[in-house]
């Protein structure tokens, strides 16, 4: 009996969060199933004031979780932030003009006067072109080879010194490479972005296989499946929840990437977009460019997320 | 002379690489198998039973000896023996019936058109009760429900030997007598020849034709074979006050703990 009414009680509560007019009504109703239910049970946990108070407690937390202290955190870094404008350097702007910088650049993002002066939609646009570009490739090229490598003891042993040693290479050190081969910005970007997803997948693809447990590969030996028909119907379903995850991981370095090598490429690309204000003294710009570069990122492994969810099988 | 046996393992031998030498798994483990007999074997854990499975499965390859099938030597896996595994290893992203559906698909390929196909996977869930879930996937249903589309895929391959590797023994008791009894109806409709590993003496008694004891291993050997002259159908309760059933039971119990001691318990 006692616990039907504190089951009764939360579920009150949230409808009193959703719609202010409502409360009195419902509780009123639910005071009434209170006194049914509770009034017998002698037990302070069930009085009608600690009840309330508990009740306080767990509206209190669920706000609290849910936009309080994030709230919080976002003052204390805003304080921080006028104290070093008004402290510290007074050429970082205060966090006001800032706001007013902001409304304007979003004001018309994707305006285009020339190639040297674009929008801020535009220069994401262009940086996510070149990240998925890049990205693509190295999952088309990656799959295959971690695949062989997982499949062929031999294939691996041939190639995996020499991925050990590139893999924690700087992928920026391979841009002049880039540079030299392709003799233009955008594929050189390109390229870069591609050596920065290709470890993850490659390395992913390969643990994938070799983890595959040793009774799906019998199953598929007492079947007498083919070659083909392993990999289609046994290795590649098995595998693709590790492939999805080397892809996440790859996708959001490539867009960190990404910002440090059109940096040093030019041209259009939001990396450069930071740079150019940078030599403009433009720190607004800059910052609001730090932001949006956050919020595109947060998108994109959104993405990967929701793909590995709908992939992936629990075990 | 006896009779051709419908399966048999002769002689066979298995070795074993380890760091430390050649370990001898199995000397020379002779076996006849009737068509439609259901045969268990039981033994200490590490005594090679389920090496001596998997060689008949194809899985391992016996180092020496071998095994006839219908006379003829095998010595790769195939769905004519097919394998109900320990932990059922049901692919979990397939549901339930394209479980069951791939192995059908595999085997029947030429002589089923897509219909008869179909038609033949139900007909098998429905043999072990399953037809409820086709559309689960294993994740979605309970321990003896996979272990029963485990089955399930394996019948379905019409396979010549059933070979089933403790397939109950990650069960409860109350679900574990109920596939009891469903693979005893299976196997009273279908006659097919089973060879089933078990660690426990009751199953054995109540589903086998004969009992196989094997040996401690190292160089482990089939040390004695029980015949289990109980008339089919088997019913669980009657057995409870049955001579034979106690007769067989106290036979293999003697076997185990008496003669087979297991010293280094494993």
């Amino acid at each position: 009996m006692g616990s039907s009414a504190t089951a009764l009680a939360p579920d009150a509560d949230v409808e009193e969060l959703n719609s202010g007019t409502a409360v009195i009504e419902k509780t009123a109703e639910t005071e009434k199933m209170k006194l049914v239910f509770v009034k017998p049970v002698i037990d302070t946990r069930h009085t009608e004031a600690a009840q309330r108070l508990r009740n306080w407690g767990e509206k209190g937390n669920n706000l609290a979780r849910a936009l309080l202290l994030p709230m919080i955190t976002f003052l204390i870094v805003l304080g921080i932030w006028s104290f070093i404008h008004a402290q510290v350097s007074s050429e970082i702007p205060a966090p006001s003009e800032t706001w007013e910088a902001a409304v304007e650049i979003f004001s018309d993002p994707f305006y285009s006067e020339g190639p040297n002066d674009m929008g801020i939609g535009w220069q994401v646009a262009y940086s996510l072109g070149r990240v998925l570009s890049g990205f693509a490739l190295a999952v088309l090229v990656g799959i295959p080879v971690g695949f062989i490598m997982g499949v062929s003891p031999v294939f691996e042993r041939a190639w995996s010194p020499l991925i050990q040693i590139l893999r924690p290479v700087s992928p920026l050190a391979w841009l002049p490479i880039g540079l030299l081969l392709f003799k233009a910005v955008n594929p050189s970007a390109i390229f870069v972005i591609f050596i920065t997803s290709i470890w993850p997948v490659i390395i992913n693809t390969f643990t994938g296989v070799r983890t595959i447990p040793k009774d799906y590969m019998n199953v598929a030996k007492v079947l007498q499946l083919g070659t083909f028909e392993i990999t289609r119907k046994i290795l590649l379903p098995a595998t693709l929840p590790h492939i999805i995850t080397g892809m996440r991981l790859s996708l959001s370095i490539a867009w960190m990437v990404i910002v440090a090598a059109e940096m040093l490429t030019g041209g259009i690309g939001i990396g450069f977009y930071i740079w150019d204000e940078w030599n403009n003294l433009n720190v607004n710009s800059i910052i609001v460019a730090i932001g949006v570069i956050g919020v595109v990122g947060i998108t994109l492994e959104s993405v990967m997320q929701w793909i590995q969810n709908r992939f992936s099988y629990p075990q | 002379m006896k009779a051709k046996p419908y399966l048999s393992l002769e002689n066979v031998d298995m070795n074993f690489d380890t760091p430390n030498g050649v370990f001898q798994a199995l000397s020379d483990v002779n076996l006849r198998v009737a068509k439609g007999e259901f045969i268990s074997l039981i033994g200490h854990s590490g005594c090679g039973k389920s090496t001596v499975l998997n060689i008949v499965a194809g899985l391992l390859e016996a180092s020496s000896g071998g095994v006839l099938l219908e006379n003829k030597e095998v010595n790769k896996p195939g769905p004519d023996r097919a394998v109900v595994f320990q932990n059922h290893s049901l692919l979990p992203w397939l549901t339930v019936c394209e479980n069951v559906r791939l192995g059908v698909d595999k085997v029947f390929a030429k002589t089923k058109n897509k219909e008869e196909r179909d038609e033949w996977t139900k007909e098998t869930l429905e043999l072990v009760h399953m037809t409820h879930a086709l559309d689960k996937y294993p994740h979605e249903i309970s321990g003896g429900m996979k272990q029963r589309v485990g089955i399930a895929r394996a019948l379905a391959m019409e396979p010549k030997v059933l070979l089933m590797d403790e397939p109950f023994g990650a069960l409860d008791a109350l679900t574990r007598a109920h596939l009891q009894d469903s693979v005893m109806e299976i196997h009273s409709r279908l006659k097919n020849t089973v060879i089933m590993i078990t660690h426990d003496v009751d199953e054995a008694v109540l589903l086998s034709d004969r009992i196989v004891m094997m040996s401690n291993g190292p160089s482990a050997t089939v040390g004695e074979i029980l015949n289990v002259a109980l008339p089919r159908p088997r019913e669980r309760l009657a057995m409870t006050d049955n001579a034979e059933y106690h007769r067989c039971r106290s036979e293999v119990l003697h076997f185990l703990y008496e003669r087979q001691k297991h010293v280094a318990a494993a």
